[in-house]
């Protein structure tokens, strides 16, 4: 069949990146496939390690005070032992077995890192190993190792007064919220929230991507352009913070192709620092993000196509393989509106998701992952999939495939289920990205020991 | 040849070779004027259908429809596809043993797993090139589950919104839970259409004009010459937009001197026979009247393959039909196209498609909105033109060889290659040929999605959705655009002034010589 590549890649988000980014630079000819468009643009684009390491008690039983809830942040009850780790690579020991930073080590964090440095400009924090607090919408700091250039003047390691700015339109982004909460973590700085009218030409629920538009292209509102404008609406309440706002927060919706160009001018008519807090989905800095990855792709010779899901494969022996079997994985049907295409490959990194990303699916039956049929390990009783703390220690939060140190799928016997297989992101069990914060260097991590192990697997 | 029943009294001599037409330039016209079922008591004087077709009254023809079989002149909308909102009355559920959504009786089409599946990520609103310009336009999220939602109470009436919506589907694709949102708008629009909008109302006519283009292009291709005249002159734009409000800003679409079933025709059909290797070729209603250098550029190439092309009559796929809510209309061209695919299928072929809307109308809307025999056989067996020889032949090995004058092409990927997941294809098939260098201008929209920017109300509408692609045009090297999509090549056109080729014309230039 003429649609073949050495490696296939399954999935687009920031794992499936990385992997074919890898594979490509030692020299394989790479193939990658997206269901749909990629997850990034629902991502906060800041890009995590590691943020806390959740720890239970083994004697905890019934005591709901032993499951901290890391990086909840205004759950005073249950605090994180560890709090937020200024050395994401110093507590990777800390971490349960059969957690994928286990599997591949720090090294390879720090090349994932690395890799991610080299191909995405407009990043920082990779001068220090330390994590950074970035203020987020919600009102909390999140540690994060790589940050975007817009949310750097926000930095909570930053004495300066803050202004945060928010617009009644924006119903997601409460400016007042986020200023009480940020001082009630105990920042270092004096922090108020105020809300603005801009503009009024914009309908009540327009989206940030609207607004963005229109400070890219400085277009004219009532009159005035729209950087000036949103501006004038600020200026007022410069002086709503102690000290005088040194720098302003809005929500991420200042530009995006134009986007320093947007925050520059803002500064200009201001005075100030002007930053930006990601928001929930949509997000711009994750559309940046995904922009410049695909742009890096694209450098790298990585063919990509996205907008038909891979539903099946095909093994070695001929069998179609969707009954559990085991086996070199020869070639992946494609769906392309309902006819099941072959695309054939000597290596397949498999990065579609976790049970978010749905590439791990649940139903009453159990748990699988729909792609290949790697084995998920999960307890037959559905009552033990979850605890009843709806914010504690889940099971299922860690549901997904297990692999060996080469991210080779393991099956139900703790054998290499597909040799030629690897498996990278949130498809990988063991980790509860949400509570470390550790879902972009999780991705990073096994994406280039995936992307590297399946351009050996070609040359093997 | 079974299937393709299109006998021509004025053509007596029979055709062996499979998929020869036997007709002349208007052996299938499209004749969609009465339509008893869409507003039966103004059927006699909708104002269309006397303006151009005869009305049941008077009892004419109306199967010349294609001079096919399968047309009747009307769809019935009751075999349209239809949610329904009626509770079951018929008492078989067992109230002690039931699925809480078996109370509703859903109908054929139940689009209630899709609407349950929608958790409100705003990515379709995102991807919305229309809402990205329109600051009234609610977007895809409210077009589909939630207003899907709100017609389960029975006095909700479909937001006027819905004919702001351009059928460009890009919020299907861009869906991480697969809710089918075009699906849902098609169906909102349809009934909108149906049940709200005024029969005699100048939108209407407008619309229901726009949407029949084939009939129209038909009709202009008898003489070219003399429509290409007409519709040049200002004073057809100055009608077209004070009576029908159809913009006087574009130039319309030059009709070929000779169609490109008339030299299919005078070429004797196909000059390869290859039982096992078949091809049937939906060319289109833009390809064979307006650009027919493109369907010619898809036979050489397929019979430099080896293929054996077949081409069935055929009606207009439906997508500008979809676009307007016409879906009566729709369904009527659909019947036709579905049996004479089906026939083709039989034959050993698969459908091939040069135009994308095409394509992505007989693979996903057709089976989504319609119950037809044999639909999902034709979904399965459709392809895009370039995607098919990528999938069945060595494209790289054909083209290794190949070397093209130094052409750079300002490529642009249609919304609806994008949702068939073609939108890299064309740069990755030339990325290698020597002298011809693709790039693309970007994810925007073109905008002008069909009818959609051919309407006065949405001209700047669509203009400033096109904005981005005609400065990323510009930026580009190249003064020739390249794409897949008969209309947005008229946008880029438009916007431009740059000549724009079909990836096949590059093709069959590298491949034929």
């Amino acid at each position: 069949m003429a649609i073949a590549s050495d490696v296939l890649v399954v999935g687009g988000g920031l794992a499936g990146a990385t992997a074919a980014l890898a594979a490509a630079r030692e020299g394989a000819d790479v193939r990658l496939v997206s269901h749909k468009q990629s997850t990034l643009s629902q991502a906060s684009g800041l890009v995590d390690a590691l943020g806390y390491v959740p720890h239970t008690r083994a004697e905890a039983d019934d005591d709901p005070t032993a499951t901290p809830t890391a990086g909840r942040t205004g759950i005073r009850d249950r605090p994180d032992p560890d709090g937020p780790l200024v050395d994401p690579f110093a507590a990777v020991d800390r971490l349960p077995e059969g957690h994928p930073y286990r599997l591949v080590g720090t090294d390879a964090l720090r090349a994932g890192l690395t890799l991610f440095d080299e191909v995405v400009d407009g990043y920082r924090g990779s001068h220090t190993d330390r994590n950074a607090l970035v203020p987020t919408f919600g009102g909390t700091v999140k540690p994060t190792a790589r940050y975007p250039d817009a949310v750097a003047a926000g930095l909570a390691s930053d004495d300066r007064p803050m202004l945060v700015v928010g617009f009644r339109s924006l119903t997601d982004f409460d400016a007042r919220q986020v200023a009480a909460r940020l001082e009630a973590t105990g920042v270092p700085f004096p922090v108020a929230g105020v809300e603005v009218a801009f503009p009024a030409a914009f309908r009540d629920d327009a989206a940030v991507t609207r607004f963005a538009r229109a400070l890219d292209r400085d277009e004219a509102i009532d009159g005035t352009p729209a950087r000036r404008a949103l501006a004038a609406a600020v200026e007022p309440h410069l002086d709503a913070v102690e000290g005088g706002a040194a720098r302003i927060g809005f929500p991420a919706f200042l530009g995006d192709d134009a986007a320093s160009a947007v925050r520059a001018d803002l500064a200009d008519h201001l005075g100030a620092d002007v930053f930006e807090i990601p928001m929930g989905p949509p997000s711009l800095p994750g559309l940046r993000l995904e922009d410049r990855l695909y742009a890096a792709l694209e450098d790298a010779g990585v063919r990509y196509e996205t907008g038909n899901p891979v539903v099946g494969r095909e093994l070695a022996d001929g069998a179609d393989g969707r009954d559990g079997a085991s086996g070199r994985v020869e070639s992946l049907l494609v769906d392309r509106m309902g006819t099941e295409v072959p695309y054939a490959a000597e290596a397949v990194v498999l990065a579609t998701g976790g049970l978010v990303g749905k590439g791990i699916h649940s139903d009453r039956e159990g748990v699988r992952e729909p792609v290949l049929g790697c084995h998920v390990p999960h307890p037959a009783e559905r009552y033990e999939w979850y605890v009843d703390d709806a914010l504690g220690d889940q099971p299922y939060a860690r549901f997904g495939v297990d692999a060996d140190d080469r991210l080779r799928p393991l099956d139900a016997d703790g054998a290499v289920q597909f040799p030629n297989v690897r498996v990278a992101g949130a498809t990988l069990g063991g980790a509860d990205v949400a509570r470390e914060k550790s879902a972009s260097g999780v991705s990073l991590a096994t994406g280039l020991v995936a992307g590297r192990e399946a351009a050996a697997e070609v040359a093997r | 040849m079974t299937g393709h029943d299109d006998s021509d009294p004025e053509d007596e001599e029979h055709h062996p070779a499979p998929g020869v037409p036997r007709l002349g330039r208007d052996e299938q016209e499209a004749v969609y004027g009465p339509d008893d079922i869409v507003d039966p008591p103004e059927a006699g004087i909708d104002p269309v259908t006397r303006a151009t077709g005869p009305t049941p009254d008077e009892g004419t023809d109306i199967a010349a429809d294609g001079g096919t079989s399968a047309s009747d002149g009307g769809g019935e909308p009751s075999e349209v596809r239809r949610a329904s909102s009626e509770p079951r009355s018929d008492g078989d559920l067992d109230p002690a043993n039931y699925d809480a959504v078996d109370v509703f009786d859903t109908g054929a089409l139940d689009l209630r797993d899709g609407s349950d599946a929608c958790y409100k990520c705003t990515s379709c609103d995102t991807s919305c090139p229309v809402a990205e310009v329109d600051d009234s336009f609610p977007g895809p999220k409210f077009q589909g589950p939630e207003q899907w939602r709100l017609k389960r109470k029975e006095d909700a009436d479909i937001d006027p919104s819905i004919t702001d919506c351009s059928n460009c589907m890009r919020c299907d694709s861009a869906c991480p839970s697969s809710v089918p949102l075009s699906q849902m708008h098609n169906e909102a629009r349809g009934e909108y259409v149906d049940e709200q909008m005024a029969k005699l109302s100048r939108e209407y006519v407008r619309n229901r004009i726009l949407s029949n283009y084939r009939f129209f292009a038909a009709l202009a291709s008898k003489t070219p010459r003399l429509a290409n005249f007409v519709t040049g002159l200002s004073v057809t734009q100055w009608a077209g937009e004070k009576l029908l409000g159809i913009t006087s800003e574009r130039e319309f679409p030059d009709f070929a001197e000779e169609t490109f079933r008339e030299w299919w025709r005078d070429r004797g059909g196909a000059q390869v026979s290859d039982p096992d290797k078949r091809v049937a070729y939906f060319h289109g209603c833009y390809s064979n009247y307006n650009t027919p250098e493109v369907g010619k550029a898809m036979v050489r190439v397929y019979e430099a393959f080896g293929y054996e092309v077949m081409v069935p009559p055929q009606q207009c796929s439906g997508t500008p039909m979809f676009a307007n809510g016409m879906l009566a209309d729709a369904r009527r061209h659909a019947e036709t196209n579905v049996e004479e695919l089906v026939a083709a299928i039989g034959e050993g072929a698969d459908v091939i498609a040069s135009c994308t809307s095409c394509s992505l109308s007989l693979r996903q809307e057709y089976p989504e909105l319609f119950d037809l025999h044999g639909i999902e056989d034709v979904a399965e067996h459709t392809f895009e033109a370039l995607e098919y020889l990528r999938i069945h032949e060595d494209l790289g090995g054909a083209l290794a060889d190949a070397e093209l004058d130094g052409e750079s092409l300002a490529y642009h990927a249609p919304c609806h290659a994008r949702n068939q997941g073609l939108a890299r294809q064309a740069r990755e098939t030339f990325a290698d040929v020597d002298g011809v260098t693709v790039e693309d201008v970007g994810d925007s929209c073109s905008g002008i999605s069909g009818t959609y920017g051919w309407k006065e109300e949405k001209y700047e509408t669509s203009m400033a959705i096109g904005a981005e692609m005609f400065e990323h045009m510009a930026d580009v090297e190249g003064d020739v655009g390249l794409t897949e999509c008969p209309t947005c090549a008229m946008q880029m056109e438009h916007g431009t002034g740059y000549e724009v080729k079909h990836p096949l014309q590059v093709l069959e230039a590298a491949v034929v010589g």
